[in-house]
């Protein structure tokens, strides 16, 4: 009987599995698919929830509207955990599907984006890290399919280190700094450039690392409190964050001298903290809230239509749920330029929009006609830039809600791109990439 | 009836003494092999080699490695991660510090780190045992991981600790498709099994299942325990090496330490638990069990939803597929304790009486 059952259920799994990969995708002429490996289980599920709600209700929004200019959006989820192996199962579940019209994909993992920028190079699928990922692929001579849009770690910790010297009269020399990250490429990805900054500065760098997931902390903040730093910068993801506040209140480190970074600075981080997060700074490439009329328009349009992805709606306007629909809404202008090039209201194929993703141009005005003022900042990219940005503004947490401290606000471009570009190099010349000729891009 | 061996007589010692003495199972292996070498080659797609035959094999080759170690030799490890990461890291600075090496030689390189590395942690075995003795692999895996994130030199100074594995060249031809990678990872593990099929029968293997069973009467009639536990460490993590070589060139092509967390120790533990502990062919059981089960879930459970008209959104599948998941694994262990290799054992022996039950 039960011999009978597993071999069952083994032939029905091997005959679900084989159907699930043969299956022509069902798409019309006119369809952009969007292969989301998204996590909503795990560590890192509720970041993950918030972030790809964000994102699958502006590809909602964009439909309800009409499509992109008249594109239909379809999209597929498939859960990573975060993890991975399963990242790498999931894009390789979806990628036949995506082969003739993909949208840029999103893991919103670095770890995953890393284990597919050489395959989706190899498979020429455009592959996006918002904020995450392989930083030195700004560098797009090298890779032509992967695209660090808005900003980077290095640009980031660049930028926090300008507004701390702002807030210092223009010089941190003599000062000591901690950087308290997250020990995983993620975390140790801006060290290079924290290190250039710090030579540049004259300021002491204290590196103290945290290993995952981050929920004990007590000895690195014996460490901080014998340091006595004026400042600590921290690289913090997931249930790190709300640790390292409550540690810091704990042996009395004030919350108002931290630092976050992007993904340390959402609601998910300092709610769980209670009052040990008031005072609390982070950088961050998108505002938070509903006052964007964009996120208010989703909220009436989509929510109010049914078609909300989010089952806990007090998301809705967060950092991470906003971040979602700030990708979006770079996918989807990415896909108007590109059809703006080859035909309006036509699907676009992987080089399109691997050329759309390449000559975006995202003005304030344009921000503006869309209702995303604000939301992030004006993107324009080209072949030697796939990063388009570098800036970031600076937010504090008032023990309710993020409350956005500066404008828009540039890392040292100068100093932090060579670091790019070298390190681009080393990557060519290992995996024997011959890198693009980008003055004959047009 | 199908599977009687009536009228296969054995007439010398190498007869006898052969993988396979039944007849039916030789056939049935060198299928199995002609379908692995030839049929699946032609018929899988991308998405088969690259998410789901190459992965069960590297894991396969890493449960085989852990079986040697806990199912023959009786020796509880929660380090396998650990050592398939000592292996894919030392693969890897084999491959770009030296011009010119020959990949198989860093992955058998690899694999020889890896067993050295296991010998050092397989000494507190000498004095502790079972529960015990696994705490002190527990300081391996976390020793190793943070070894490898702790000093650069070892990921080249890469700024991230994540490495990204050049290409996998042998005389010549890269091997940048995923079928042919298929076939280079399927002919090193179909190797190594049939090394370990034979080595678990051999004097090594009896002297493993010796000390398994008792080791004071292991020792009591002459074997030596500290040769033969040590030889056991050493040989497991030499699998799981290879595995992790194969894991970080073959499979994801880029690793950082995290990923040989003690979530993939365990799974590993899992895969040769459900497969059966104390047997080759459960090593592939239990890893396509581990590994594919949840896929399968993944993908059936969404059309599944779709089909009945569920309200499901994509956190709720999720979370369901993690919970029939876990159901399934206590299901199997409360129904076959000994794992899914003793059902196929139990399977053969009935086709052996059928049709007549007597």
């Amino acid at each position: 009987m039960i011999k009978k059952f597993k071999q069952l259920a083994i032939a029905t799994s091997v005959a679900a599995a084989c159907f699930g990969a043969v299956l022509p995708s069902a798409q019309a002429a006119e369809e952009q698919f969007f292969m989301i490996p998204s996590y909503r289980v795990g560590p890192y599920g509720a970041n993950g929830q918030a972030f790809y709600g964000g994102f699958i209700d502006y590809l909602s929004y964009v439909n309800m509207k009409g499509g992109i200019d008249g594109v239909q959006v379809t999209w597929e989820e498939c859960e990573t955990e975060y993890n991975n192996a399963k990242g790498v199962e999931c894009y390789e579940r979806m990628k036949s599907k995506a082969q003739k019209a993909p949208g840029p994909i999103h893991t919103m993992a670095t770890g995953i984006s890393y284990a597919l920028v050489d395959k989706s190079a190899a498979d020429k699928l455009p592959l996006a890290m918002m904020g995450y990922g392989l930083t030195s692929a700004v560098d797009g001579s090298v890779f032509p399919w992967a695209f660090p849009l808005v900003t980077t770690y290095q640009m980031q910790a660049s930028a926090i280190i300008k507004f701390l010297k702002d807030k210092n009269n223009g010089s941190l020399e003599g000062k000591k700094i901690v950087f308290l990250y997250h020990d995983s490429a993620y975390g140790k990805e801006p060290i290079l450039a924290l290190e250039a900054e710090a030579r540049l500065g004259k300021f002491e760098l204290v590196q103290i690392p945290v290993a995952h997931p981050g929920n004990e902390q007590g000895s690195q903040w014996l460490r901080i409190r014998q340091e006595k730093p004026d400042y600590v910068i921290m690289w913090g993801w997931g249930v790190m964050n709300q640790t390292a506040l409550k540690a810091a209140q704990k042996v009395g480190y004030p919350r108002d001298k931290m630092i976050g970074s992007w993904w340390a600075g959402s609601e998910e981080d300092t709610v769980p903290a209670g009052d040990a997060a008031k005072g609390y700074m982070s950088a961050t490439w998108n505002v938070a809230g509903k006052g964007v009329p964009l996120i208010a328009d989703i909220e009436k349009t989509v929510y109010g239509g049914g078609k909300g992805n989010l089952s806990d709606k007090s998301k809705l306007g967060t950092v991470l749920y906003n971040r979602g629909v700030s990708a979006a809404v770079l996918s989807v202008e990415a896909l108007l330029t590109a059809q703006a090039k080859y035909g309006k209201g036509k699907a676009m194929n992987a080089e399109q929009v691997r050329w759309g993703l390449e000559n975006l141009n995202i003005t304030e005005a344009r921000l503006r006609q869309i209702g995303a003022t604000g939301l992030l900042p004006d993107v324009k990219t080209s072949c030697s830039n796939h990063e388009g940005s570098g800036k970031v503004k600076m937010q504090q947490w008032d023990g309710s809600k993020w409350v956005v401290l500066t404008d828009w606000i540039e890392g040292n471009k100068q100093l932090i791109h060579p670091l790019f570009q070298a390190d681009a190099a080393k990557y060519a010349k290992e995996k024997g990439v011959t890198p693009r000729d980008c003055s004959k891009e047009k | 009836m199908i599977y009687r061996e009536t009228g296969q007589f054995k007439t010398s010692y190498a007869a006898d003494q052969q993988i396979f003495p039944i007849r039916q199972d030789r056939i049935g292996i060198l299928l199995l092999l002609a379908v692995a070498f030839l049929v699946v080659p032609a018929v899988a797609g991308n998405y088969w080699f690259n998410a789901i035959l190459i992965p069960f094999l590297i894991f396969s080759l890493a449960a085989l490695g852990l079986n040697i170690l806990t199912g023959y030799a009786g020796q509880l490890s929660l380090g396998s991660a650990a050592f398939m990461a000592v292996g894919a890291y030392a693969a890897y600075n084999f491959q770009v510090r030296i011009e010119g090496m020959p990949i198989l030689l860093s992955f058998i390189l690899a694999g020889l780190t890896a067993a050295g590395v296991g010998i050092l942690f397989g000494l507190p075995s000498l004095r502790i045992k079972g529960f015990y003795l696994a705490v002190a692999t527990l300081a391996a895996q976390f020793f190793i991981v943070w070894c490898l994130t702790k000093f650069p030199y070892l990921s080249n100074n890469s700024s991230s600790g994540v490495i990204s594995v050049p290409n996998v060249e042998i005389l010549g031809f890269t091997f940048d498709t995923p079928q042919s990678r298929y076939l280079l990872v399927l002919s090193i593990v179909a190797v190594l099994a049939l090394l370990a099929k034979n080595m678990v029968r051999s004097t090594t293997g009896r002297a493993w299942m010796a000390v398994r069973d008792m080791d004071v009467a292991a020792e009591v009639i002459g074997i030596r325990l500290m040769r033969t536990k040590l030889l056991a460490f050493a040989v497991s993590s030499f699998y799981c090496g290879v595995a992790g070589a194969l894991y970080a060139f073959c499979y994801l092509g880029s690793v950082e330490p995290d990923g040989f967390s003690l979530d993939l120790s365990f799974k590993i533990l899992f895969m040769i638990i459900v497969g059966g502990v104390g047997s080759i062919l459960g090593s592939f059981l239990g890893a396509a069990f581990i590994l594919l089960l949840p896929i399968f879930l993944d993908i059936a459970l969404p059309a599944l939803s779709d089909l009945l008209g569920l309200p499901f959104g994509s956190a709720t599948v999720s979370h369901i597929q993690l919970m029939v998941f876990g159901a399934l694994i206590m299901f199997f262990l409360i129904v076959e304790p000994h794992g899914l290799a003793r059902l196929w054992q139990i399977g053969k022996e009935k086709l052996r009486l059928w049709p007549f039950p007597h």
